[in-house]
């Protein structure tokens, strides 16, 4: 498993750990007492969740007219939450699969978590998918099941068809990714079990793991068979969520620009997600170690490369819709930066363009603060964007007769809130009862260098001091 | 194979016969042994279970268990025991009737279903009312099932029975006539001869009985310019019209009938040889009326102004036709002049029409009439027309009489004065001196609960009646349903009073054969069945009533001012509600103003210098007050009108009308004020406003309200240009390709559809669409369109499948986007109805998951409501935005408490159409039941639908046939022909450059102008 690298790399696990102390750094967490900071943080999602369930059943039991959602602007909190979540859940892959294709070493500490973060995300985008139908109790009907009608069948034309399959097919891959790398690991935890009832699950997900060198060698197959598996969906996913919109015929929607723009947009935001969560973890789970300053540095200069990209395609959208001279398209630009909504619009610009410059400062985007902070607004922007996307565009389309200005109500921000105690909930479970960093490719990267170069060994003992 | 009669044996003891086989022959298997066995119980007594039993009993209860479980609720569906001999069930009956309300007539035709009226259609036989029907007429048929009328005779506010009222009624009016009491009978207009007739009976048996009637919209000032009678008014015949003031497009005494004559003069066509003339219509007005959003030239002036513009527009023509014009003051108003001048140029074809109710008003513009050729062109004094026959006169008298004590006893017939009569306050408080009242309202309306007793009268769809809208013209009214209620039609209750045997339908028929038939060719039941009768032609009179205008010129300038710089309110009735005296229909409640969009509410209409001056804007709450009345509501902002005056909407505010009607709006009916004798929608003095710093949002339908320069959207041009090029005010959008530059049309994607046996089309002609919005009801009847409530039509979630889009013009330059949402002064008004356009590429279609809705094989686009799972893509998607859905389900529950929630309300359901549940898209289908009805008709006679045949509500309903709806592919059709001629002409699809391809075209409107620019 250990490649050759360059010895003047810095160290990716700090703190001069042993494999032992890996493994018992990272198992104390699942064997060891809940501790009173996870009770409380796993009491708040609760509630969060439970207020949250209930605004979703009043939703379902009376129908979504309690959203503010109009004749006029049939999508607003609805898909924009889909396709937040959604682009959320893009990191995960992209770390696991493409980084791994890429052999960027530094991913180890964290695409466990990040993975876990992808699955609950597409979760949370799969429950607005059920919560925005009219009748979520017929949702199978999107799916092409045989049926006795004989030839109805669901229409192929169909992007939110095709969402479908890309969505489930993500939510399947991501899944299956995920659970097969944690296999050694929770074999780890399983060899380590004292109690009878943690022996009897940890060892049945462990699905019989010995260590050998065939299982490992398998075990490096798969990982690269899924990886090869994954990566187009990093591309596919978010693609086909932009056709939602780019296929359509409404000013502002009607886009070729969406697709790029979009798998950019999600990259960007997903990548703020893992950073806001690994820096609340590393603090909470005293992993500074293996989730260090470095890891967050790479983290921030995707942001930064992806959120210039996001930016670039801002500004190409304006430059066609003047360039194009098609009058609704110049109009819907226009109307998003200086019409009802251009709080909204400009909130988007500066979360999401001009903040992740910041980072082009290395002081700025090694501060563990302000990287928090702007994580956080970076995940606000990419809301602000999709609100903009699909309100501001349908608000104002063709024909001015209809249009009409969109307000939330209790329901959009209860639903909205539901999705984040269903997300914190499952990610205080997973950070409980599983191991939230790999283990077994931690190990593996531990010894990247073999014999410390002697400049180096000086530097990383002065970090490691800090 | 050879047969054999071998015998084969399963074991020994057959073979042999053994007695113990014999025993058991039939018992195979033996005694199962059961868990009972080792405890040595018996198996044959039944006292133990079998395994099999249990099996058996776990089996039933199951499935009794999830029987039950899944039981649905039992609708009671009752078959016919015994079959009425004229109900088929699932085919429609149709009977000729009248709707009457008030002065408001309409010939009808009559759906029923199953015994129930569930429609109504004009009846096209009538020469009176030719077919067209205002959305009144078409909510009627809801109002029958009003679950809050009164269900039986009420005596002191408590139920009774018909002959405990009539024993105790009489008495008490025998008494009061034995005293030489005076006795009352009040009503609206009555155009019923035969109810004329039973009235005169019932005088006859009480002589100090008298007759006061009086209308809530009055035409008495009209009336007694004419000598007593309203004359017969054509618009067909008029190339200037000018209207000071009346909107009798929406409003003014029979504005259905006068919209159809209207738009003839204003159809024109594209060919070389299509007509290219069309009639100029000037207003003059305080508040932007549906009429004046219509006319070509249109300038305000304000209410203590009316009076003197017609002076001054009699003075502008009596100089142009050399007469001596009028002392007195005169006022300057835009386009006065230009109009007096189009009025005498088209002498003989001229119009000049007014809504004042004030008599002397009206008889200056009688006298102008008389100047340009009116009468015995456009106006016939030789044909009585009895729309209105109130004496505002006569009704004040009554009221300061009843105030006085003077009056001992008075019948309400279906007249509620304390609701809609500016004194009705003052009678409300009469009303307990009165020693008798009775009233037969269909409620305990305002002032019926104030009576002793109430006699309700049946629902016009009820009862029999007759007709007689203009003198010599006649029509019936039948029954098309049993009495709902124990109620009984007022023309028996007056018969049984005056001492009559209280069957009116057998007086109401020895009538006609006696005094109407008069035993001529045409029998009763032929009658019936027209529903009409009109044998002669009308006579027309060039008659003029003979006018001394210096006095009445006099009496105005008493009454009017120049320049008056006072706050002033402007009295009007709305397009859909009317006077309110269908308040409690949710249909009608919902209706879109066409002007403001607004519905389910009054308000304070200004204009916006006026808003800006008394820092006001859109929804803020203000008190507006006048004579010492005092209302709260709020301001809704409106271009076009006068500056300074406020325009309140009559019909609203009731109190005593039922759910949906209580509490809606304020009672403007005070506010009228009393000018030379009549009851004037104005009110110029001591008018105050005061913001009370709340506000409350207006219902609008729409609330962005200019077109933002979009030509795609809507076209229009002016005749001088159109006549000189067909073309010039089209716009037709092209896109550049490597090969120069193409119409947008011409390059597809798509294959297209093959239409090979029908291909329906609708061709809305701008031109002639007033955006009276009868479709609008008419659609929501046919197809069972839900009413949402005020609330969710704030949350911009109407339902209504047809709308009519309104647009003002605005002042700002194509690039001024800000500047172009904001509304003329003065603006340029157009009507566009807006409905699913059933596009060939339809963006919809694409974008359903689950093929909800798709391309029919005869150019619909279908929406399959079962399949849908309401992800609301399509309505996204849709460039015209006419999907609806269903934000929650408007059936059936006491949220949407409009009469869709009780079994009553919902009998006036269309079986033919399915009512949507809740998270179901729906849109217009192009009233796809009525196609395949009218198909079916077709193939069961084995012939092709005959064109015309098969109608969609809306375009049945267009008082003006701006719609034709028909198959594209019949080279006969109306709408083939029209296509052939207009599609180089003024035919065009909205935003046809995203190339959608609808099947729904519009014809550019024209309007009568000499140039653009002018305002």
């Amino acid at each position: 498993m250990s490649h050759v690298v360059s010895p003047i790399r810095e160290k990716l696990v700090t703190g001069g750990k042993s494999y032992h102390d890996v493994t018992h750094d990272i198992c104390k967490q699942v064997e060891g007492e809940p501790t009173k900071e996870w009770k409380w943080a796993f009491g708040i999602s609760c509630v969060v969740f439970a207020y949250g369930a209930y605004c979703l059943f009043y939703t379902w039991w009376q129908g979504i007219g309690v959203w503010g959602l109009n004749k006029t602007v049939g999508w607003a909190w609805d898909i924009t939450n889909f396709v937040w979540w959604v682009g959320i859940g893009h990191a995960g892959t992209l770390i696991s699969a493409v980084l791994l294709l890429f052999r960027q070493k530094w991913r180890t500490s964290i695409n466990r978590s990040a993975e876990a973060m992808t699955i609950f995300a597409v979760l949370c985008a799969a429950s607005f998918i059920l919560a925005h139908m009219g009748r979520p109790w017929l949702a199978h009907w999107a799916l092409p099941l045989p049926n006795t009608f004989g030839s109805l069948w669901v229409n192929f034309n169909s992007p939110l068809v095709w969402d479908v399959f890309a969505i489930s097919t993500y939510l399947s891959v991501s899944l299956l990714f995920w659970y097969m790398g944690l296999v050694p690991d929770l074999a780890t935890i399983r060899d380590r079990a004292t109690t009878k009832a943690s022996k009897f699950w940890y060892g049945l997900f462990s699905l019989g793991w010995t260590g050998s060198a065939k299982t490992w060698a398998r075990y490096e197959y798969m990982s690269l068979i899924l990886a090869g598996i994954s990566t187009p969906l990093v591309l596919s996913v978010h693609t086909i969520v932009s056709m939602d919109f780019a296929t359509s015929v409404i000013p502002g929607w009607h886009t070729t620009i969406f697709p790029p723009y979009f798998v950019a947009g999600a990259i960007f935001s997903g990548f703020a997600m893992v950073q806001t969560l690994l820096l609340i973890t590393r603090v909470v789970f005293k992993l500074e170690d293996y989730i260090t300053i470095e890891h967050i540095e790479m983290m921030n200069i995707v942001i930064t490369i992806t959120g210039s990209i996001v930016g670039i395609a801002y500004l190409t959208e304006f430059f066609i819709a003047w360039y194009s001279g098609v009058e609704y398209e110049s109009y819907a630009f226009i109307n998003r930066a200086t019409g009802p909504y251009w709080w909204a619009y400009w909130m988007m610009m500066t979360c999401n363009v001009i903040s992740p410059q910041l980072f082009w400062a290395k002081s700025i985007r090694t501060n563990l603060l302000v990287s928090f902070f702007l994580s956080i607004v970076v995940n606000v922007g990419m809301w602000f964007e999709r609100f903009v996307i699909i309100v501001t565009s349908l608000h104002r389309d063709y024909i001015p007769s209809s249009w009409a200005m969109f307000s939330p109500t209790r329901y959009d921000i209860g639903d909205y809130i539901f999705s984040f105690g269903l997300f914190f909930t499952l990610f205080f479970l997973f950070a409980k009862f599983l191991p939230v960093v790999n283990m077994a490719e931690v190990k593996a990267v531990m010894k990247g260098v073999s014999t410390d170069y002697p400049g180096k060994k000086a530097k990383a003992s002065k970090k490691t001091d800090e | 194979m050879e047969n054999s009669n071998k015998r084969y044996w399963k074991g020994i003891e057959e073979l042999t016969n053994e007695p113990s086989f014999v025993k058991n022959i039939h018992n195979e298997f033996g005694n199962m042994p059961t868990e009972n066995d080792s405890k040595g119980e018996s198996l044959v007594d039944g006292s133990a279970t079998h395994r099999r039993d249990f099996l058996k009993m776990l089996g039933f209860g199951v499935a009794a268990v999830s029987l039950a479980a899944c039981e649905t609720p039992v609708k009671n569906t009752i078959p016919y025991l015994n079959k009425p001999e004229d109900v088929e069930p699932t085919i429609a009956n149709w009977y000729a009737s009248t709707y009457m309300d008030g002065g408001e007539y309409a010939a009808i035709l009559v759906k029923t279903r199953e015994g129930r009226p569930i429609k109504i259609e004009g009846n096209k036989s009538s020469s009176v009312s030719k077919g067209v029907l205002s959305g009144r007429a078409h909510a009627s048929v809801l109002s029958l099932y009003d679950n809050e009328k009164l269900k039986g005779p009420q005596i002191g506010g408590k139920s009774a029975d018909w002959a405990q009222l009539d024993k105790e009624f009489t008495a008490k009016l025998a008494a009061v006539a034995a005293k030489g009491g005076q006795i009352r009978i009040v009503s609206n207009s009555i155009l019923s001869p035969t109810t004329k007739k039973v009235i005169a009976e019932f005088t006859a048996k009480y002589p100090t009985t008298q007759h006061v009637i009086y209308d809530a919209n009055p035409a008495y000032g009209l009336t007694q310019a004419h000598g007593g009678v309203l004359p017969s008014i054509d618009f067909s015949q008029a190339k200037t019209m000018v209207s000071i003031g009346a909107d009798f497009l929406g409003s003014w005494i029979a504005p259905t009938e006068f919209a159809a004559q209207w738009a003839i003069t204003r159809k024109v066509g594209s060919a070389k040889d299509g007509k290219k003339t069309m009639s100029r219509h000037y207003q003059f007005e305080s508040i932007l009326s549906n009429t004046g959003a219509n006319a070509d030239y249109r300038s305000t002036y304000k209410p203590s102004q009316e009076g003197l513009v017609a002076v001054s527009l009699y003075n502008a023509v009596a100089k142009l036709t050399g007469v001596a014009a009028l002392s007195g003051a005169s006022i300057k108003v835009d386009h006065l002049e230009k109009a007096a001048k189009d009025l005498v140029a088209s002498k003989g074809a001229s119009l000049v029409v007014s809504g004042s109710n004030d008599p002397e008003v009206q008889k200056i513009v009688a006298a102008t009439n008389n100047l340009v050729g009116a009468y015995g062109t456009t106006i016939n004094t030789g044909l009585a027309v009895h729309y209105r026959q109130g004496n505002d006169m006569a009704m004040a008298n009554f009221i300061k009489e009843a105030a006085a004590g003077s009056i001992s006893s008075v019948i309400f017939y279906n007249a509620n004065p304390v609701y809609n009569h500016p004194m009705g306050a003052a009678l409300a408080a009469a009303l307990p001196k009165i020693t008798l009242s009775l009233a037969t309202n269909d409620r305990a309306d305002e002032t019926a609960s104030l009576c002793q007793f109430v006699a309700p009268d049946s629902h016009y769809l009820e009862s029999w009646n007759d007709a007689e809208p203009k003198a010599g013209f006649y029509s019936l009214s039948q029954p098309t349903i049993s009495t709902i209620f124990k109620t009984r039609q007022a023309q028996s209750s007056f018969l049984a009073w005056a001492g009559f045997a209280s069957d009116f339908a057998a007086y109401l028929e020895s009538n006609w054969e006696k005094n109407i038939l008069k035993g001529g060719a045409v029998a009763w039941k032929n009658a019936l069945h027209d529903g009409i009768f009109e044998p002669n032609a009308a006579t027309v009179s060039s008659a003029s009533p003979i006018v001394d205008v210096t006095a009445s010129a006099a009496a105005i300038s008493k009454s009017y001012t120049v320049n008056s710089t006072n706050l002033e309110i402007a009295v009007y009735e709305k397009v859909g509600l009317g006077t309110g005296s269908q308040a409690n229909n949710p249909w009608l409640q919902e209706f879109p103003e066409p002007v403001s969009k607004a519905c389910w509410d009054n308000y304070a209409a200004i204009s916006q210098p006026t808003a800006t001056k008394l820092n006001l804007k859109q929804g803020d709450l203000v008190e507006v007050g006048a004579k010492g009345y005092k209302v709260t509501l709020p301001v809704l902002v409106q271009p076009g009108q006068a500056p300074d005056t406020i325009a309140i909407a009559i019909g609203y505010g009731r109190t005593k009308a039922g759910k949906s009607a209580d509490g809606v709006g304020v009672n403007a009916y005070p506010f009228i004020s009393e000018i030379n004798g009549a009851c004037v929608g104005i009110n110029t003095q001591g008018v105050t406003i005061t913001p009370t710093g709340e506000t409350k949002d207006i219902a609008q339908t729409q609330t962005h309200h200019t077109v933002m320069a979009r030509q795609a959207v809507v076209q229009e041009t002016v005749l001088g240009s159109f006549v000189k090029d067909p073309l010039s005010g089209r716009y037709n959008p092209q896109v550049s390709t490597a090969e120069g530059k193409k119409n947008a049309t011409d390059i597809s994607l798509w294959n297209g559809h093959k239409y090979n046996n029908h291909a329906w089309g609708m061709v809305i002609d701008l031109n002639t669409c007033t955006g009276c919005s009868a479709c609008v009801i008419s659609c929501s009847a046919e197809n069972n369109v839900p009413v949402v409530g005020r609330q969710e039509v704030i949350n911009r979630r109407e339902m209504h499948w047809m709308r009519i889009d309104r647009y003002y013009s605005s002042d700002a330059e194509v690039e001024d986007l800000k500047g172009l949402e904001i509304a003329s002064d003065n603006p340029e008004v157009i009507f566009q109805p807006m409905l699913c356009q059933h596009c060939n590429n339809a963006p919809c279609e694409t974008v359903c998951p689950v093929l909800a809705t798709t391309h029919s094989s005869e150019g619909l686009n279908q929406m399959t409501y079962n399949r849908c799972i309401g992800t609301r893509y399509c309505a996204n998607n849709c460039p015209y935005k006419v999907r609806r859905f269903n934000w929650f389900r408007y059936f059936q529950t006491d949220d949407f408490d409009f009469h869709f929630n009780n079994d009553l309300g919902r009998m006036v359901i269309n079986p033919e159409v399915t009512v949507r549940s809740r998270g179901v898209m729906e849109k217009c289908s192009m009233c796809v039941q009525r196609i395949q009805a009218g198909k079916l008709e077709a193939k069961k006679e084995k012939r092709r639908p005959i064109d015309g045949e098969i109608q969609m509500a809306c375009a049945q309903s267009c008082p003006t046939n701006a719609i034709t709806f028909g198959d594209m592919n019949d080279p006969s059709s109306e709408i083939s022909k029209l296509l052939e001629v207009e599609k180089e002409g003024r035919a065009y699809h909205v935003i046809e450059e995203i190339n959608v391809k609808p099947n729904v075209s519009y014809l550019m409107k024209v309007r009568n102008k000499d140039s653009k620019k002018e305002a």
